[in-house]
């Protein structure tokens, strides 16, 4: 993997309406105005770690040392299909109701 | 009745437990008590303390009730049994709205309680309401709710903190004698810290976080928001231990944290080995602040204390790397907002047969606020391949150099000590659009949550410049949470001898708004 420079590039619009697509939010014209440049200082901040840790630190991902944790294999009471359903925005045949999920080219 | 028993929404939990144990009150008439200043003082987005999202006067009525007719059977299911307790509202209750101060989940009722809901309604504690929040638990302020801000008792034109304003400022303004927190980068403590009460983020995996709805898995956690550190104690015990539902949950007993209380309330300090930590404090943070902070270390010394300076040299690098782990953490919690199974659903305008991925992307758009946006895009940019090792990866690393500190600091000391916050409650509105100012607030809280550790937050006076509230927060090692409570007590008794009594008896009385 390639060394980073020092300094990251800044975030143009461009980038935050990607990184959005990626995220999959639709964001407004007047809301990329917005973000962008405060999403630039915050990344100008926090890019102030890089080369802080040598190769030699390990990575923390979560604070407990923990393991595959199990538990006995027993069945135990859970939600009702109508528990279940009982959020959802729209239900069919006690079934989530979803709009299309296929493109019309698919 | 009210007249012989005085105002009961002014006395801690542990003073209402002992009142209902010698047949002084009922559940009944103190739940009424706290139902009542919550309609009088609470009021609304527009005005008041507005502390709740959602109040539950049949249903903590209805706990009361039951409650009252345990004691009358002589079988109380817990101490507490009876006395009123708030929730956040990102804890799950069934029966109850559990909004996360988001409009994408506004309406939405969980189908299970949390853990720690299940073991509050078990000992029999009713629940007055759900507390507001920042959105999603991100903010220092509350003001990023999506259903407007909680205003700080203390100065209603002021921040009360954040994310937890809501349960701190309840407390703090006698709507409820206890509340649950959870804190993430300083939640709990950093509220706790400028409304002048006590707040306590237990040991990583201590309580359970089942039904808590995740921000950054590897940081949550829940605990206690009080008045006192034996209250806090109290609930700690209550709410915290094993949980087979969450699998980080640590399977051992919670430590005697209600006798370290005791131990510390009696100014029982001498031996101890206190660390100053010097990354957490000088130059930049407010001279008020720092001079409530280092009177507080003096009483510690007068009363037996040894105190010396510690130098965390990573923690300087601690806000960087928790500013690109939680929003990697969360850029990928969030991902479960797709307006498919639960909570919102916004169809995309002009568009004759949208697809699920178009509803998504409208609803994510219409649902979440501007601080839920910032922290995913760049969660998402921190996690995007090329920029993984540089940004995600290296806090990663620094992550093991603040928890190599907090070991290294803890061979020579029992706890480190630091201000909670570098400043008093902000004037609300004065850090909205500049976020990385509002990040700085969680200056001392985040060492904690990156490294696991416990730490509590205790009022250690009013800053001179605005005669606001300072907090003095109290760290220890992992699973030593009765080291926080000891040194904690021993902090509030010591200050409160000087004050001649609680710090929250000197803010100002609230007018009444109605709600």
């Amino acid at each position: 993997m390639a060394a980073m420079p020092d300094t990251p590039p800044a975030l143009t619009r461009e980038d935050v309406a990607h990184l959005a697509d990626l995220a999959r939010i639709d964001l407004s014209d007047a809301e990329l105005d917005h973000l962008a440049p405060q999403l630039s200082v915050i990344l100008e901040s926090v890019a102030s770690i890089q080369g802080v840790a040598g190769d030699d630190v390990p990575p923390t991902s979560h604070p407990l040392p923990l393991t595959n944790v199990f538990r006995e294999d027993v069945v135990t009471p859970s939600l009702s299909a109508e528990e279940a359903l009982a959020g959802a925005p729209a239900v069919e045949q006690q079934r989530f109701s979803v709009p299309r999920i296929l493109g019309d080219e698919q | 009745m009210s007249t012989t028993n005085g105002d009961l929404t002014r006395r801690t939990a542990a003073e209402l437990a002992d009142a209902l144990a010698a047949g002084e009150t009922t559940s009944v008439e103190l739940t009424q008590a706290h139902l009542d200043r919550i309609a009088a003082v609470d009021g609304s987005a527009e005005a008041g303390v507005h502390a709740f999202l959602h109040v539950d006067p049949e249903g903590a009525l209805a706990q009361a009730r039951a409650s009252d007719e345990r004691r009358a059977a002589g079988t109380p299911a817990h101490l507490l049994d009876g006395v009123p307790i708030a929730v956040k509202d990102i804890l799950t209750t069934t029966g109850l709205p559990t909004t996360c101060g988001s409009k994408i989940l506004d309406g939405w009722v969980p189908p299970y309680d949390a853990t720690v809901v299940t073991r509050l309604k078990a000992a029999g504690l009713p629940i007055l309401g759900k507390t507001n929040m920042d959105e999603f638990a991100m903010g220092s302020s509350t003001e990023h709710s999506a259903y407007g801000p909680t205003r700080n008792p203390w100065d209603l034109t002021r921040i009360p903190g954040g994310s937890g304003g809501g349960s701190a400022a309840a407390v703090a303004s006698y709507q409820a004698p206890l509340a649950l927190g959870t804190d993430t980068g300083g939640s709990i403590r950093q509220p706790g810290a400028v409304t002048g009460t006590v707040g306590v983020k237990p040991t990583y995996g201590g309580v359970s976080r089942y039904g808590l709805v995740a921000l950054a898995n590897s940081l949550d956690q829940v605990g206690p928001v009080t008045r006192t550190v034996l209250d806090s104690a109290l609930l700690h015990e209550l709410v915290g231990g094993h949980d087979p539902r969450d699998s980080t949950s640590i399977p051992q007993p919670v430590p005697g944290l209600v006798a370290a209380a005791r131990q510390g309330a009696a100014g029982d300090v001498a031996g101890l080995k206190v660390g100053v930590v010097r990354e957490l404090g000088g130059e930049g943070w407010q001279p008020g602040v720092m001079a409530r902070f280092d009177e507080a270390v003096e009483a510690l010394v007068a009363a037996g204390a040894e105190v010396v300076e510690v130098s965390c040299p990573s923690f300087v690098h601690a806000m960087a790397a928790y500013y690109l782990i939680l929003p990697a953490e969360c850029s990928s919690n969030l991902a479960k907002f797709d307006a498919m199974r639960y909570g919102l659903r916004v169809l995309p305008e002009g568009v004759a047969s949208p697809s699920a991925e178009e509803v998504m992307r409208a609803t994510r758009d219409a649902g979440f606020g501007d601080e839920v946006k910032r922290r995913i895009i760049l969660g998402t940019y921190a996690l995007s391949s090329g920029y993984y090792e540089a940004y995600y990866g290296q806090a990663q690393k620094i992550r093991t150099l603040i928890s190599r500190d907090f070991a290294a600091a803890f061979e020579q000391v029992d706890v480190l000590v630091s201000p909670t916050a570098p400043t008093t409650a902000f004037p609300l509105g004065e850090k909205l659009d500049d976020p990385l100012a509002m990040y700085r607030g969680d200056l001392a809280t985040i060492p904690a949550n990156l490294a696991g550790v416990p730490g509590i937050s205790v009022p250690a006076g009013l800053a001179d410049e605005d005669g606001l509230p300072v907090g003095f927060q109290v760290l220890a090692p992992a699973l030593a949470d009765d080291r926080v409570y000891r040194v904690g007590a021993a902090v509030e008794a010591l200050l409160g001898e000087k004050w001649g009594g609680a710090l929250l008896e000197q803010a100002p009385e609230l007018e009444e708004v109605g709600r």
